[in-house]
């Protein structure tokens, strides 16, 4: 079956059953590899897009509730690696062996575009759904404050709100 | 299957009160994956490093990546010793090739001890062809000239030459002798010692296509490979003709191998019957697999059970151990008479590996040639199965080495890639394999269980006079299962006068390998703990007790295990006990009513590591860590700081998801845990909110600290639940006692 979706601002047309999850819409119809499947029953959250905006389970998300929905992935966070949730990530050093990052750093700039200044009860919320089996939940913890700190920087600067949602293309 | 020939040792050792202990042991025999290979060629600057006209200098990375930050790390060390500036280095991942670079692995922490001097040598002897390049162009002698950031200086001249100018003459220059190359003072180090962020970040956090998963190639083909849940089964009939009609379904057939011969399981065994699907995409694949109705033979397996385990463990424990590993002295007089005796029974689960990147291979056979892309950990071995499977010789195998999400020795069997090269053969197309989760949970090679009975005399003193321990394990006759040996000089042999150590094993029908600090993440739990149970029953404190047990050493310095392995040395041991104890306020600190610290120390792949965590357990027993602190004596360098607190403060949580509620079991011969809902791992509001990393730097070579960071954490926690509540934990995970984590 043909469904439209919008994918980091960009329109395609796929044609696939609708119970395929999403995740392997983006992975292997799209070749968009940066979402990771890790577990299939939603346990480790590699798989986080944005749906409109809302953290996802990708690998849970059949194409019959997708489409014509804005899915938002890590590719589409920003190309260059500006947006800050990435230059937080990098600064702090976060990955060990960084296949569960995506899926954090969705999650993370989901709860920063609804919570600026997020509280560590905030960010235990929104990130307890995300495995990270290297261990670097510490400093996870300490990029998202990060993340929110130059977001705070950048509007005292600019008086502007930095561009905290997606780059759309 | 290797065996080692079983080999007596007698040795003597001086006693501290004058005569001499005389103690005969047995090396264990253990089933290992292969490793070794061709000898190492020397570490020749050509192999490592290209310098373009233009200035840009390429390093190549030779390790496998699985997220312990070797692509950084390594060239480190020759950039270092290069002179170049590290903002200026491109890193490039090798391919396996045993003729270019020494050992590929990464396994046992020793990268860091096996290639600290061989890559500084590589960048230090390209620095000296610079320097003979531009002396030779100047025509001045070479101990006129200097180096910084990429060029040569001739100061006498003002003269200077970018590294990116001479590269094309040196190919004409003889290699510098290695025993003669001047390696740098510490003291220049610009690079060596300062926190380096790892280069992939970039990559991570822009989703780039650089793990084994993500690997496309022309043509290619998805496959899923359905296994018998009990090792060894094999396919009677399956509906594959109802399969291949399916959607998206290219293919699918019986991979056929000879029945798995009975006894231990090898350590790789390589490939196993199944199913092989052939989708064009992966989901069509899984899709397809789900209406497989296959009827299996699942062979002598098929009644093996955990509670069988525990219970021919219990009626083992009733009997005379089966073997003797070691005896020091005379155990039983030294028992009869003690002051007092204190016996107690531990136990500790299989557990999985879980990497977050489940097992993959892509392969590309054709022509009786073969192209691997696989993120193995040992990618030598990867090779070797392949060529096995496909019958032709390696040297018609090119293995490409792919980021790997995660590995815990889980990548150090090569299954998936012989699966891969095999499926790839008979369909005739290039292909991904790609495990599910659940193919990766219920077929993994998982750290062995076992159970542990031990018993100890202490004298009047309050000092440990006698040690048993009556060890069960799993294997048959005097072989054990992979990882599911212990050795004859396994602490605290050797701080102990007398010492028994005797084994009895039970078969096995499950696979099992090397977990992260493999036997040391179980075996530090059992011994720690029941130190401190002998601590508290001395009546001493848990950090002099060890710290007075470390002085009692029957012998100086360091022994040598029958593999060349060089044992603890108990004054840096000591060193990392005092600082963490320092560290942590041990025994000043006023904790709260239900709160209390645990310590524990390990000796494992060359590192000093002792641990001290601080524990909160409710009235409910939800157990919530508060904070670690880990003193490690890795040596005289930490070479990348940024990475190696990652590193360890990662150690820490993955003890604590060990510790936690980490258990495979076995009914009917099959693992009944199939994804992280059942083997569970520590979340973010699990982890202890501080985990304090401090160094004890020491005239030592640098040592790994992937794996020795892991072990101690575990008996810290279970020491100060004790602490905290009286109550012992004996059997692991936590999670089937009295105790719980909290979450948050």
């Amino acid at each position: 079956m043909a469904y439209k979706l919008n994918v980091n601002g960009q329109s395609y047309t796929v044609d696939v059953p609708p119970d395929m999850p999403l995740l392997w819409v983006l992975r292997d119809v799209l070749n968009l590899h940066g979402t990771k499947y890790g577990c299939g029953i939603g346990q480790c959250a590699a798989c986080t897009v944005q749906l409109n905006g809302k953290a996802t389970r990708s690998c849970l998300t059949p194409m019959s509730i997708v489409h014509n929905q804005a899915v938002t992935t890590i590719e589409g966070l920003s190309a260059d690696g500006t947006h800050p949730v990435q230059v937080a990530w990098t600064e702090i050093d976060v990955p060990q062996c960084g296949y569960c990052q995506a899926g954090q750093m969705m999650a993370a700039a989901a709860l920063l575009a609804k919570k600026p200044n997020p509280t560590d009860t905030d960010i235990d919320s929104a990130m307890n759904g995300n495995l990270c089996r290297c261990g670097t939940y510490l400093r996870i913890r300490k990029a998202i404050h990060k993340a929110a700190a130059l977001t705070t920087n950048a509007s005292a600067k600019t008086g502007q709100q930095a561009q905290l949602t997606p780059a759309v293309k | 299957m290797k065996r080692i020939d079983r080999r007596f040792f007698l040795k003597v050792t001086a006693a501290g009160a004058g005569g001499a202990l005389i103690g005969l042991y047995v090396e264990p025999k253990a089933v290992a994956q292969r490793r070794g290979g061709p000898p190492a060629p020397p570490p020749d600057p050509h192999t490592y490093i290209k310098v373009a006209a233009d200035g840009t200098v390429t390093i190549m990375a030779k390790n496998p990546e699985v997220g312990q930050g070797i692509k950084t790390m390594l060239p480190m060390l020759i950039a270092d010793e290069l002179d170049v500036e590290w903002k200026s280095v491109k890193i490039e991942q090798a391919d396996f090739d045993d003729t270019r670079y020494a050992a590929q692995i990464a396994g046992g922490s020793t990268a860091t001890p096996t290639n600290w001097t061989p890559m500084r040598q590589a960048g230090a002897a390209g620095r000296a062809l610079f320097i003979t390049a531009a002396a030779q162009t100047w025509s001045v002698p070479e101990s006129d000239c200097t180096t910084s950031a990429g060029r040569v200086h001739h100061k006498a001249s003002s003269r200077s030459l970018g590294y990116g100018e001479l590269a094309s003459k040196l190919a004409a220059l003889p290699m510098p002798d290695l025993r003669t190359l001047k390696l740098k003072d510490p003291a220049d180090y610009k690079i060596i010692g300062v926190s380096q962020k790892q280069r992939e970040v970039p990559n991570i956090v822009t989703g780039k296509p650089i793990f084994g998963i993500d690997v496309v190639i022309p043509g290619m083909q998805f496959a899923v490979f359905e296994k018998c849940g009990v090792f060894g089964g094999k396919v009677m009939s399956a509906n594959l003709d109802e399969i291949k009609k399916l959607r998206g379904v290219k293919n699918a057939f019986v991979v056929e191998r000879p029945a798995i011969t009975d006894g231990v399981i090898p350590g790789d065994p390589g490939l196993e019957n199944g199913i092989a699907i052939v989708a064009e995409s992966w989901w069509y694949a899984q899709a397809a697999r789900k209406k497989l109705q296959v009827t299996w033979d699942e062979g002598p397996r098929a009644n093996m059970s955990s509670a069988g385990f525990a219970q021919k463990a219990e009626e083992l424990s009733k009997q005379p151990p089966q073997r003797t590993i070691r005896k020091d002295g005379d155990p039983d007089a030294a028992m009869g008479s003690a002051a007092k005796v204190i016996e107690a029974a531990y136990s500790y689960p299989f557990i999985a590996h879980a990497p977050l990147e489940p097992q993959n291979c892509t392969a590309h056979y054709h022509d009786g040639k073969c192209e691997i892309w696989t993120n193995s950990q040992i990618p030598g071995n990867a090779r070797r199965l392949a060529s096995q499977v496909l019958e032709i010789p390696e040297s018609e195998i090119t293995v490409h080495m792919v980021r790997g999400g995660g590995g815990f020795g889980r990548r150090l069997t090569n299954d998936y890639a012989a699966e891969a090269a095999f499926i790839s053969k008979q369909a005739g197309v290039p292909v991904k394999l790609l495990w599910a989760r659940e193919d990766d949970t219920t077929h993994d090679y998982y750290r062995p269980g076992g159970f542990q009975y031990l018993k100890a005399g202490l004298d009047a003193n309050g000092k440990i006079a006698a040690w048993q321990n009556h060890f069960i394990s799993y294997g048959e006759g005097d072989m054990f299962v992979s990882a599911g040996a212990m050795g004859p000089t396994e602490f605290p042999q050797r701080f102990i006068p007398n010492y028994h150590l005797q084994s009895s094993v039970q078969p096995l029908g499950i696979k099992t390998g090397s977990l992260r600090a493999p036997s040391s993440n179980a075996f530090a739990f059992v011994i720690q703990s029941f130190i401190d149970e002998l601590a508290h029953a001395a009546g001493k404190d848990p950090v002099e007790f060890r710290l007075a047990l470390l002085d009692s050493a029957t012998s100086k310095g360091v022994e040598l295990d029958a593999r060349g392995r060089p044992g603890i040395n108990a004054d840096r041991m000591k060193g990392v006990v005092k600082l963490v104890a320092e560290k942590s306020g041990w025994g000043k600190q006023n904790l709260p009513q239900g709160t209390a610290m645990g310590v524990a120390f390990h000796y494992s792949h060359l590192g000093y590591f002792a641990e001290v965590a601080e524990v909160a357990v409710s009235a409910a027993n939800k157990v919530k860590v508060n904070k670690v602190w880990v003193a490690a004596d890795v040596g005289k360098q930490i070479i990348n700081p940024s990475a190696a607190e990652n590193m360890i403060q990662g150690a820490i949580i993955d003890g604590l998801s060990e510790l936690m509620d980490q258990e495979i079991t076995v009914e009917k011969g099959r693992v009944v845990q199939t994804n992280y809902h059942q083997h569970k791992m520590v979340r973010l509001t699990q982890a202890p909110p501080e985990i304090e990393v401090h160094y004890l730097i020491t005239d030592n070579p640098p040592t790994g600290l992937g794996e020795p960071a892991l072990p101690p954490v575990l008996p810290a926690v279970a020491n100060a639940i004790f602490t905290a509540t009286g109550k012992r934990v004996r059997s692991l995970p936590i999670a089937r006692s009295e105790f719980k984590f909290s979450w948050a």
